[in-house]
């Protein structure tokens, strides 16, 4: 399998497959700024001069490398185990998603662009886009679902403080799926002048390679810092699902790692039994959806199903393609987790660690408690889990407020 | 030979473009959708092409946006494309349908294609569907004898285009410029540029669209190229109209209009 995952490397760096999956399904007008992208991310990735401008900004400016923090007081309520998270949350601007952000920022300058359009859900990579924008002085358009825009309308506001013009999109279910449709429409009608900066590793290649590997520093970082602190690799490595982006940005280092468990939580909203969920691993099937073969919540016809979460960022029906692969050669291990789990790891968090969590990687801690509880009956109580903590949770206490009933 | 390359050739003795129409199915209801078809035919479409209604269509502008979701929030799923489709080439036009690929993939890609081919159609139109994800649908066009129809951009690189095209049958799509579907006050003077780039590698038809609504364009498009496709033209007339037989008549009379320009 380690052979496996080499040679599929290699050929999605020339076709973006992942096996059977990947790819590009795009309108032919946006082959060529694929295929600029495509060029223009292998020369950076190669390129000492852009690594090292990319390091300084992470040092300088998103705060890297991100600390380790054990949550001894947590891992009691998971039989016991060791649990250390990754504090993507400490970031600039709170979330993972500055890593690709500003990865891709820079290659936008490089290929000479002076525009970025972007989606988003929950709105952590539209105020990373806004952010980036700002810093770099390029002009910035954010398409948001009508619905999220409500959700998340602090992160509306945040977008706009930092210059970024937020477009609410109205056509469909009016979500995070709906906000890609218009950015790619906006991207075939501007492309000359416009790069799409995608938040996460969905969507046709280069896109799910490219945002890897602008993640994948999580990983890199995480698995020296706990060989560090515990003299070994971990047990297992968790994170959340939405794209799948904070995922297989902690994941990539430890692919080769066998005696590592990949984990990744998937939203399952009110249960996958109950239809309205986000697991779309656990609860979808393969097809092509914004221009990548992956598993997809789909009807009979092939028509993409609205997916439900009570996270805004994990509120997709899609997911990167390189996790579907990982899951169907059994590299990684897909399990849903429900709003009333999520949510009570996110309490339990806030309330044991002092740590306030998004309630998107509330799902890889609501993970942690279940993996947590079964190695330890399995006599593994010395287990150590390695948990991405993508974000943090200042942009949902009005969600939490309400779903705990606490007056604002 | 599929019907719809006995058109080209007609139309090209004839001296003249083929106008080429296009609605979901489904819309503005199955039935109602047969009507509109008819119309356009009656006012001198000469091949229509059928859309299958999309939950995602990226390569849409909101005219279109609007009539697949209405199609689809009426339940329109594939055997009503086809029987769409059945309706459309009883009347002795060719048809043809346009989708985005994951309906195809999800009916079963052998089976799309033998099912097309037993409603009368003679090809499909894939507007995601790039030619290196091509290889099951080539086989399967091959084996049910239809056309495979993909669209050319502006953007197309010179060294791409031979590779697209030399895949094309029945007829090569030029998009006439770089965006979405819908009307414009003017066809973009980038399309007759790239019907001539596409000539350099291929003598199979072309066919411009993206854009065009009226005779004029029409007559324009008719100059340099085989086909003129009009889309959101109709389905705004439809639309628009304070009732459906006042759009039908509209339907008729542009299309009448047009296939007045497509002969130069
Ligand atoms: C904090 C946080 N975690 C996770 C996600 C999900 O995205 P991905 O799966 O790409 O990491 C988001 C998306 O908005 C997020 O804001």
């Amino acid at each position: 399998m380690v052979s496996n995952n080499v040679d599929s490397e290699a050929a999605s760096q020339i076709l973006g497959h992942f096996g059977r999956f990947g790819g590009r399904f795009v309108p032919e007008a946006l082959i060529s700024a694929l295929d600029d992208l495509t060029a223009a991310h292998l020369s950076a990735q190669n390129d000492p001069e852009f690594q090292r401008e990319l390091a300084y900004l992470h040092r300088t400016y998103t705060g890297r490398p991100s600390i380790i923090t054990e949550a001894p007081r947590f891992a009691e309520h998971a039989g016991g185990v060791r649990i250390l998270l990754k504090r993507e949350d400490l970031n600039h601007t709170g979330s993972h998603k500055i890593n690709n952000v500003l990865g891709q920022a820079l290659l936008t300058k490089r290929m000479g662009k002076k525009r970025i359009i972007a989606e988003t859900g929950a709105g952590q990579h539209g105020v990373a886009s806004a952010t980036a924008a700002a810093l770099m002085g390029l002009e910035c358009v954010v398409y948001m679902g009508e619905e999220d825009t409500r959700r998340q309308s602090l992160n509306v506001a945040r977008m706009k403080l930092l210059g970024a013009e937020v477009i609410p999109v109205t056509q469909g279910s009016r979500t995070l799926k709906d906000a890609i449709n218009e950015a790619m429409r906006d991207w075939v009608t501007n492309v000359d002048s416009t790069h799409y900066l995608m938040g996460t590793v969905a969507g046709p290649h280069p896109f799910p390679t490219m945002v890897r590997d602008f993640q994948k520093i999580i990983g890199e970082e995480a698995r020296e810092q706990v060989l560090e602190l515990t003299g070994k690799l971990p047990d297992a490595v968790l994170a959340c699902i939405g794209g799948g982006s904070n995922a297989i940005g902690i994941f990539h280092r430890f692919i080769d790692d066998h005696s590592v468990r990949l984990i990744g939580l998937e939203a399952g909203g009110r249960g996958v039994q109950s239809g309205f969920h986000a697991a779309t691993i656990t609860g979808g099937s393969v097809g092509v959806l914004h221009g990548t073969r992956s598993f997809v919540l789909q009807d009979g016809n092939g028509q993409t199903v609205e997916s439900h979460s009570i996270s805004a960022g994990l509120d997709y029906p899609g997911v990167g393609p390189e996790h579907a692969y990982l899951h169907e050669i059994g590299r990684a291990e897909y399990r849903a987790i429900t709003d009333a789990e999520a949510m009570n790891a996110f309490s339990l968090l806030s309330k044991t660690e002092g740590i306030i969590p998004a309630i998107e990687s509330a799902h890889a801690l609501a993970g942690a408690i279940d993996i947590g509880k079964e190695l330890a009956s399995a006599g593994h109580s010395d287990a150590v889990l390695l948990l991405n903590l993508s974000g943090r949770g200042d942009k949902d206490v009005q969600t939490a407020a309400e779903y705990f009933g606490i007056t604002l | 030979m599929t019907a719809m390359e006995e058109l080209f050739i007609r139309t090209k003795a004839e001296n003249r473009a083929a106008l080429i129409g296009y609605i979901p199915a489904g819309f503005p209801s199955k039935a109602a959708c047969i009507e509109v078809i008819k119309a356009m035919v009656a006012g001198g479409v000469d091949a229509v092409e059928i859309g299958f209604p999309y939950s995602d269509p990226v390569m849409d502008g909101p005219v279109i946006q609007a009539a697949a979701e209405q199609s689809l929030s009426a339940g329109t799923g594939a055997e009503d494309v086809f029987d769409v489709l059945k309706a459309t080439t009883d009347l002795g036009v060719p048809g043809l349908v346009m989708t985005y690929w994951n309906p195809i993939e999800k009916y079963g890609v052998e089976k799309f294609a033998q099912s097309l081919q037993a409603a009368g159609g003679s090809g499909v139109i894939t507007p995601d569907l790039t030619i290196e994800e091509s290889g099951l649908w080539k086989s399967a066009a091959e084996a049910a004898q239809i056309n495979r129809i993909y669209v050319v951009a502006p953007s197309t690189s010179t060294a791409r285009m031979p590779l697209v095209t030399s895949q094309c049958s029945g007829f090569i799509y030029a998009a006439s410029l770089m965006g979405v579907t819908g009307t414009r006050n003017s066809v973009s003077n980038g399309a007759s540029e790239l019907v001539a780039r596409i000539r350099q590698t291929s003598a199979t038809p072309v066919a411009v669209g993206l854009g065009v609504s009226t005779k004029a364009q029409a007559q324009e498009v008719a100059a340099y190229a085989d086909g003129v496709i009009v889309g959101s033209a109709f389905i705004r007339l439809i639309q628009e109209s304070e009732n459906f037989e006042t759009g039908l008549l509209r339907v008729q009379e542009l299309a009448a209009a047009l296939a007045d320009g497509v002969r130069r």
